[in-house]
């Protein structure tokens, strides 16, 4: 089964992105800011003879077109981080101040976790979650490496995720405050890594799609749930189908005190869609963005910004 | 064992317990307080207490010292809180890569500096015979990348050799 061929009518040029979906991507490293600057990282890189280009929309991305990133100096210290460009996207949108609350309620194995760090100037509290714990491993690992010291790791299904752990030192709380901020970077279909992973489509299922729809949205109403009123919510997935993206939002429209945002990014892409084989979303969906492999020569990639209101 | 308000007096390794402030303040036999990790960092390699200041302490395994950005009440059973950055409860008390490759670059004492050759075998994880005049024991391992020296990582100096302590996981073949 030819899984890309739903997307016929949803995508504008339709053979420009079947034809960026067979085109392999190169690697791409984030400087990781909490252990150097832009400047130095690119230095070293020099240094080691590593060429580097930057992406463009993003300061410290930079593409390696001949290298893969894991050993050189710059790895060694730390100072850059090997992540796709798409997925450096939601904690850009998210974009955490110094010293806030911030949950990543699926986080690991880490890259959006650091780049998390990185931007709250390791200060603050990020609460990074994650249900696997072989996968904490890694979340841990790279938060180490990283040298992030505002990352607290909690085991646990992001839908039930628990804010007790977080209560204030000699408070009677029972509960941590709210999070000013929330990434939910759910685990999805990840139809969108199939430059980088050419199987990625080779299990796809309906079924699957389904299933885990219904995760997506526990965890993305929690997040809302935990998140202050103001606060802001980011929701993204690397898959394309509306069943993972739109209709987890419109679900999420419904149950939860929540809105559609607006939002700036300096990438191309096409709005969210309000319509999918016979279902109708919320119209504010289209403030969601859809990036397509075709538009920016990336992976393919789904963003949303909500922001959390009164009851 | 408990004191009456649920305060162990014995360290637990499934939770992190914030290290007490002085001695004074020691509940747990044996746990380091905040006061004697900052001397230590102070006296062994330089680093000035101020440097922590944002830091709260904490202990999770027997020894094992985490330093974390923010605070919140003691104890907390979570998976990680911070980096672990120390290891104590031993005749001699240990730094992690990741905290000499995170505060040592303010380091001025028991910090060595290598050649971008020797940096490469201390970092492939094998030990070498050098010369060094300065106290044995845990030392900072430093080598210059883009023009400055950076700090790589922790290597025990004893007998004429370093002998590199970089973990499995970190080593890479430059």
């Amino acid at each position: 089964m030819d899984v890309l061929e739903r997307y016929e009518s949803l995508v504008d040029d339709f053979d420009a992105f079947r034809a960026a979906c067979d085109r392999p991507l190169p690697s791409v490293v984030r400087v990781n800011t909490v252990k150097t600057t832009v400047e130095r990282a690119k230095a070293a890189l020099t240094e080691a003879d590593i060429a580097h280009e930057p992406v463009g929309w993003h300061d410290g991305l930079f593409a390696l077109p001949d290298d893969q990133p894991g050993t050189n100096w710059p790895y060694v210290l730390g100072w850059i981080h090997g992540q796709e460009e798409v997925s450096a996207v939601p904690a850009a949108v998210l974009d955490p101040e110094p010293g806030e609350r911030v949950w990543d309620a699926c986080a690991a194995p880490g890259s959006k976790t650091t780049q998390l760090a990185a931007l709250m100037d390791d200060s603050g509290l990020l609460v990074a979650t994650d249900n696997n714990l072989g996968r904490i491993s890694a979340l841990r690992s790279n938060a180490e490496r990283a040298g992030a010291t505002n990352v607290a790791v909690t085991h646990e299904d992001a839908r039930n995720h628990s804010l007790k752990p977080f209560r204030a030192p000699d408070s009677d709380d029972h509960e941590g405050a709210p999070y000013d901020r929330a990434l939910v970077d759910v685990p999805c279909s990840c139809e969108g890594t199939i430059r980088k992973n050419p199987d990625a489509l080779d299990d796809w299922e309906l079924d699957h799609v389904e299933g885990i729809s219904g995760v997506q949205k526990g965890v993305l109403r929690r997040a809302i749930q935990t998140t202050r009123e103001g606060g802001t919510v980011v929701y993204s997935t690397c898959t394309f189908a509306p069943e993972e993206n739109e209709a987890v939002l419109d679900h999420a429209l419904a149950e939860e005190p929540c809105e559609l945002v607006e939002f700036d990014l300096p990438l191309d892409s096409a709005p969210g869609v309000t319509e999918w084989q016979g279902d109708r979303f919320d119209e504010s969906v289209e403030r969601a963005k859809r990036i397509y492999p075709h538009h920016n020569d990336t992976g393919g990639f789904f963003c949303a910004k909500l922001e959390v209101t009164a009851e | 064992m408990s004191d009456g308000d649920g305060t162990s007096r014995e360290n637990d390794g499934t939770q992190f317990d914030r290290l007490p402030a002085t001695a004074d303040e020691r509940v747990v036999e044996g746990r380091p307080t905040r006061e004697e990790v900052l001397e230590w960092w102070d006296e062994r390699f330089g680093i000035a207490p101020e440097t922590f200041d944002g830091h709260t302490f904490w202990e999770r395994g027997s020894g094992k010292i985490w330093a974390f950005a923010d605070d919140v009440a003691s104890p907390v059973a979570i998976e990680g809180l911070g980096l672990a950055f120390l290891r104590t409860r031993r005749e001699h008390w240990k730094p992690t890569l990741e905290a000499v490759q995170r505060f040592g670059d303010v380091a001025d004492d028991c910090v060595i500096h290598l050649s971008r050759e020797e940096a490469a075998t201390f970092v492939a994880g094998d030990d070498q015979e050098l010369d060094w005049d300065g106290d044995w024991g845990y030392l900072i391992v430093e080598t210059d990348v883009a023009g400055e020296s950076e700090p790589v990582g922790v290597g025990l100096y004893v007998h004429g050799e370093l002998r590199s302590q970089v973990p499995k996981g970190r080593r890479r073949e430059l």
